[in-house]
């Protein structure tokens, strides 16, 4: 290896490997290879400088420029919030009612309580605010628990039967059947006299005997007929509007064992800004009272 | 011959650039990653972690065992669009009981690091039972078996040993009780259920979750686990901007 070859053909140095007369050329690395390389290898260095990178004993080196992912994110949503600030002001100074009478706020809240409500409320409520089994419509005018502005930011702010906030709007119907207040012959007739209420094909017999049976146990929430108390979040049963179902056997089964609609709490979650912008989207969307 | 010529001994001997590679690698490890592990502020200091209640960890065993990270990370990033979505940024502190962690690398559905608490109960058995009930354009699979499965209850004290083993502090009392504990979250009002808070804090939620309160279904403990998520860090008296917590 001492005394170097020479291949006579390309003037390169040759490895000293030789197979059949054919010899292997030790041709070097490309120069533009070799000076990016060294290029990387500077860049590395600098870099270990400007940012962290090494773990010490009790910390790591923070770097010239004390980079933080963290802190990038704070300024970043600082200058975001400054931006939006002149609209977020207003809207936390006015009350629901002033955000609604100006047109220039009531632009900027649909449209922060549009993203919030897609980000936040669809999963339950659809992406068209159309509800589900279980789950109200928002676009009706149909309100459990009250579609004023004020009832709207309440329900968001403090959920619905949700335990883990204190100010959650509570309230229970009786399991008639489960808890045996009425046997199977009284629930059907109420059932039928419920269906009757609505206007809806019934057993007209059964509906006649349920009606006194509705009237000492169904009344004092849902009303005389049926018209419903948003005080107690007891829906309105004369309407054409069914959260469970409206058939005699989904009737009788909402009355034997109920159903109770639940609504987390977003007072933790969202800052009141956004739930008054919120409360102001969902009243928009055409029900609101 | 110059030291730099002398690569050549390396590669050509395939024993003796193995060697030297792994002794390359060692190097990059020890001074990376090893001191994480010493290192007294990779973990943020909060108030409110807790080790998982027997019930929480039997979910997060049925969260592992379906397989929910391969399309549901969580992990939210320190990035504006993330924080906007999801809340707060995932913390370190809050995901060092977790043996192994769920962060997950892809985000087929969403992020579920701050679940907790978003939806109902009922809303998570039905939406398990069947995604599209609930949100039509979903394309999770269903999982309706577990709410027909009853929830293994007599193994869940060795659950709790093995996680005692690597470093998480769950207590003899908390071991010994850990099947009474299981059968305590789902049955609010109790004495039993009172032990459990006293156990484990007030954070501890304790009620029926799947909505059938005369049996313990592995849907009770996936959702109990679902509901948790997220909410044991109190960031009211977390700062987010003091220097310690910045990296």
């Amino acid at each position: 290896m001492a005394d170097k070859e020479i291949d006579e053909f390309s003037g390169t140095e040759t490895t000293g490997h030789e197979w059949d007369g054919i010899k292997e050329l030790n041709t070097p690395m490309p120069r533009w290879w070799i000076n990016t390389f060294y290029i990387t290898v500077i860049w590395a260095i600098g870099y270990m400088i400007l940012y962290p990178a090494w773990p010490l004993i009790s910390d790591y080196t923070h770097g010239y420029l004390g980079y933080s992912s963290r802190a990038e994110l704070s300024a970043e949503m600082v200058v975001a919030r400054s931006e939006q600030q002149v609209f977020l002001d207003q809207i936390n100074a006015a009350s629901l009612e002033e955000i609604t009478a100006s047109p220039e706020l009531q632009q900027f809240a649909t449209a922060g309580g549009r993203s919030a409500f897609l980000v936040n409320c669809t999963p339950c409520h659809g992406l068209g605010a159309q509800g589900a089994p279980g789950y109200p419509n928002l676009n009706d005018d149909d309100w459990i628990w009250g579609g004023t502005l004020e009832d709207i930011y309440l329900t968001i702010k403090h959920g619905i039967r949700f335990t883990e906030d204190w100010d959650t709007r509570d309230s229970g119907m009786p399991a008639f059947g489960r808890d045996e207040i009425l046997d199977r012959a009284e629930i059907t007739d109420i059932a039928a006299h419920v269906r009757s209420i609505a206007g809806l094909e019934h057993d007209a017999s059964a509906a006649a005997r349920g009606a006194l049976g509705f009237a000492d146990n169904c009344a004092a929430c849902h009303g005389d007929n049926g018209e419903g108390l948003q005080e107690l979040g007891a829906p309105a049963l004369g309407d054409a509007i069914w959260f469970y179902g409206k058939s005699a056997e989904e009737i009788a089964a909402q009355i034997t064992n109920p159903k109770h609609g639940v609504m987390p709490a977003w007072a933790e979650r969202l800052d009141d800004t956004i739930i008054k912008q919120l409360a102001v989207y969902v009243h928009s969307l055409g029900g609101g009272e | 011959m110059s030291l730099l010529e002398k690569h050549g001994i390396l590669e050509r001997s395939p024993t003796l650039l193995f060697i030297f590679s792994l002794v390359a690698v060692s190097i990059g490890g020890i001074v990376e990653i090893a001191p994480l592990f010493y290192l007294q502020n990779t973990i943020e200091k909060v108030d409110g972690m807790r080790p998982y209640t027997p019930l929480e960890l039997a979910g997060r065993n049925i969260y592992v065992r379906e397989g929910c990270y391969l399309c549901h990370s969580q992990m939210i990033r320190p990035f504006r669009d993330e924080v906007e979505r999801y809340g707060p940024y995932s913390l370190a502190a809050e995901s060092m009981y977790d043996h192994p962690f769920q962060w997950g690398s892809k985000r087929t559905g969403p992020d579920l690091a701050r679940v907790g608490d978003r939806y109902s109960d009922t809303w998570h058995v039905e939406h398990l039972i069947n995604p599209r009930a609930l949100v039509p354009e979903s394309v999770m699979p269903p999982y309706s078996f577990l709410v027909r499965t009853a929830q293994r209850t007599d193994d869940i004290g060795e659950h709790l040993v093995a996680n005692q083993m690597v470093g998480v502090p769950y207590s003899e009392d908390m071991i010994a009780n850990a099947e009474a504990d299981m059968l305590a979250q789902v049955n609010p009002d109790s004495d039993a259920a009172d032990a459990l808070v006293e156990r484990y804090g007030e954070n501890v939620r304790v009620r029926d979750f799947d909505g059938d309160p005369d049996k313990l279904t592995e849907m009770d403990a996936l959702v109990a686990y679902l509901q948790m998520l997220g909410t044991l860090v109190d960031f009211e008296l977390y700062d987010a901007d003091a220097p310690e917590n910045l990296r």
